[in-house]
């Protein structure tokens, strides 16, 4: 299994480690001058960005690769490069326009065939979950990649507490929709909100996490704070970010990508090297901070053993 | 290589800055024109130099991001369009203004946009297709939209290769016909550019709508041509 699960108990308080050896000298620099900065101006907001930056990482982190020896991407990496169009389509974009948005409070509409719907807390869905990190390949349809530690739990712990019922054959999720904080969803580059769904035991798989947060802190605004979906073995645009909704359906929801180009987008999107996108191959992948695309891409994302039964019986080609 | 010029009937405000005792006489309208080139030439190669500038200090001091190739790709393929772009606009400027130096800005233009696709092609074939031909030829034959970038590409080589005075001599007429090919690989490029991105087609959008202004501009231009060329077959100057 590719995952590697730690408590939070692990963390010894003594041991913590300044996060100028996550950030990168130069940024902690930038950093410290802007802190200055604030200070000089009587403690003004921070940009979230900066706040993000300036969280503690926890020590786990040091020399901590995945269980393919594959290196961690940084906290700035994974922090400024991010498709979020409801931030802007530029990958720094979400960073530079996300600071308006306001993650908390935070409620989730739990809709549909289930036992207990209703609208929940954010607090209340997290109390009761044991958090840990999940070390995941994320790779974009765009053909880059990254190694990501993410912090969460998975998906079917909150879908086993509000008991769905037989007719809930696929779960669909929706985006908050709030135009004045979310720029981009005043235009129409994609139709709002944000949808993404997955069959029911795609859902209840348990490599399917719920995310709130990176490197063990806080998930930034431009990282889908406060919650997202993270499915590792599927191209990431199905990860869908900051999450008011999920309900529990009958049919297959359209998602917001194929909606918007069918011919190029599907539902299951799968990663797999053998079906291109129709303008690009999915062959090989850049696997970021490299400069080259020579990486070769892993038939689901590497995940292969622990998902392909789900697919059994079904022509991948045909259902992307 | 003054050559001898008429009295500039129309001159707009915008290229004499000192006003109409300027144009008092031939003489002098030829030495402010030789300076006004000389400016202009000096502000297109700081102009066309600075997003190359940018790119080069960008990636040593590390602001182009996480994945700098993607970078590097978009901005010079954005500033060979818009220079393509730019170039087009060369003939119109001139014919609106009625200021026929413009023209000498044209070369200039054409080879920065040149230099641009040149640098956007190497940094695909480097670091997308690692220098594997095999790849890149699957790629240029299965994927649209690389089709014709690189069809766009590699018609504007031998713009590039005939841009001299020598190649516009040796070549004569046949020099402007082959040269028709630029609006051919502007179209291209444009296509290339919003075959590629995923959603937000607003930039090229943009691009193809001033594309097409400078393209329309032309048509009668080309009209008129046919009809003269119809009853004096030989007849064929740039446009």
């Amino acid at each position: 299994m590719i995952i590697r699960s730690k408590k939070a108990s692990d963390i010894s308080s003594s041991e913590i480690t300044p996060s100028e050896i996550y950030l990168g000298r130069r940024r902690f620099i930038r950093d410290a001058g802007l802190g200055l900065a604030t200070l000089a101006l009587g403690g003004a907001a921070l940009p979230n960005e900066i706040t993000a930056q300036s969280q503690e990482i926890p020590p786990r982190f040091r020399n901590l690769k995945s269980e393919l020896g594959e290196e961690l991407n940084s906290y700035r990496d994974i922090t400024t490069y991010n498709n979020f169009y409801e931030f802007g389509t530029d990958k720094r974009d979400p960073s530079r326009n996300s600071d308006e948005f306001e993650p908390q409070p935070w409620t989730i509409s739990i809709e549909g065939h289930v036992n207990k719907p209703g609208n929940y807390e954010l607090d209340d869905i997290l109390a009761p979950v044991t958090m840990e990190d999940r070390i995941y390949r994320l790779r974009c349809v765009e053909a880059w990649s990254m190694v990501i530690p993410w912090y969460g739990f998975p998906l079917a712990e909150l879908i086993k507490r509000v008991e769905p019922t037989g007719n809930a054959k696929f779960v669909r999720f929706e985006t908050v929709y709030r135009p004045e904080q979310m720029p981009y969803q005043k235009t129409g580059v994609l139709p709002w909100p944000y949808v993404e769904g997955l069959r029911i035991d795609e859902a209840m798989h348990p490599l399917t996490t719920l995310v709130t947060g990176i490197y063990g802190t806080e998930l930034p605004n431009q990282n889908g704070a406060p919650l997202r979906l993270i499915i590792p073995w599927k191209y990431g645009f199905k990860g869908i970010k900051s999450i008011v909704k999920i309900e529990f359906v009958e049919e297959m929801p359209t998602n917001t990508w194929k909606m918007a180009n069918s011919f190029e987008y599907g539902f299951y999107s799968n990663v797999n090297p053998e079906v291109s996108h129709p303008r690009w191959s999915q062959a090989r992948e850049r696997r970021l901070p490299s400069l080259f695309k020579s990486h070769e891409t892993l038939m689901f994302n590497g995940y292969a053993e622990e998902v392909s039964h789900l697919y059994a019986g079904m022509d991948l080609h045909r259902w992307k | 290589m003054a050559m001898p010029r008429k009295f500039l009937t129309f001159t707009p405000g915008w290229t004499f800055t000192a006003g109409s005792k300027l144009h008092s006489t031939i003489g002098s309208n030829i030495v402010i024109q030789k300076h006004q080139i000389l400016v202009c030439k000096i502000a297109i190669w700081i102009a066309a130099l600075s997003p190359g500038s940018w790119l080069v200090a960008g990636l040593f001091l590390g602001w182009l991001g996480p994945n700098p190739i993607e970078t590097l790709t978009h901005i010079t393929g954005m500033t060979t369009l818009v220079l393509l772009l730019v170039t087009l606009s060369i003939t119109p400027l001139r014919r609106i203004t009625g200021w026929n130096g413009a023209i000498r800005l044209r070369r200039p233009l054409g080879l920065f946009a040149f230099f641009y696709a040149l640098i956007h092609f190497n940094i695909w074939f480097v670091f997308d297709q690692v220098f594997n031909w095999r790849w890149m030829v699957e790629d240029i034959i299965e994927r649209p939209y690389i089709t014709v970038g690189f069809s766009a590409f590699i018609i504007l080589i031998p713009l590039a290769l005939t841009s001299t005075k020598g190649w516009m001599r040796r070549l004569g007429v046949r020099w402007t016909k082959i040269h028709r090919g630029i609006y051919l690989a502007a179209t291209l490029g444009v296509i290339h550019y919003y075959w590629l991105v995923k959603a937000d087609v607003r930039l090229p959008l943009l691009l193809a709508f001033f594309l097409s202004l400078l393209l329309v501009y032309r048509v009668p231009g080309w009209l008129k041509k046919r009809r003269r060329t119809i009853a004096r077959p030989q007849g064929s100057d740039i446009t």
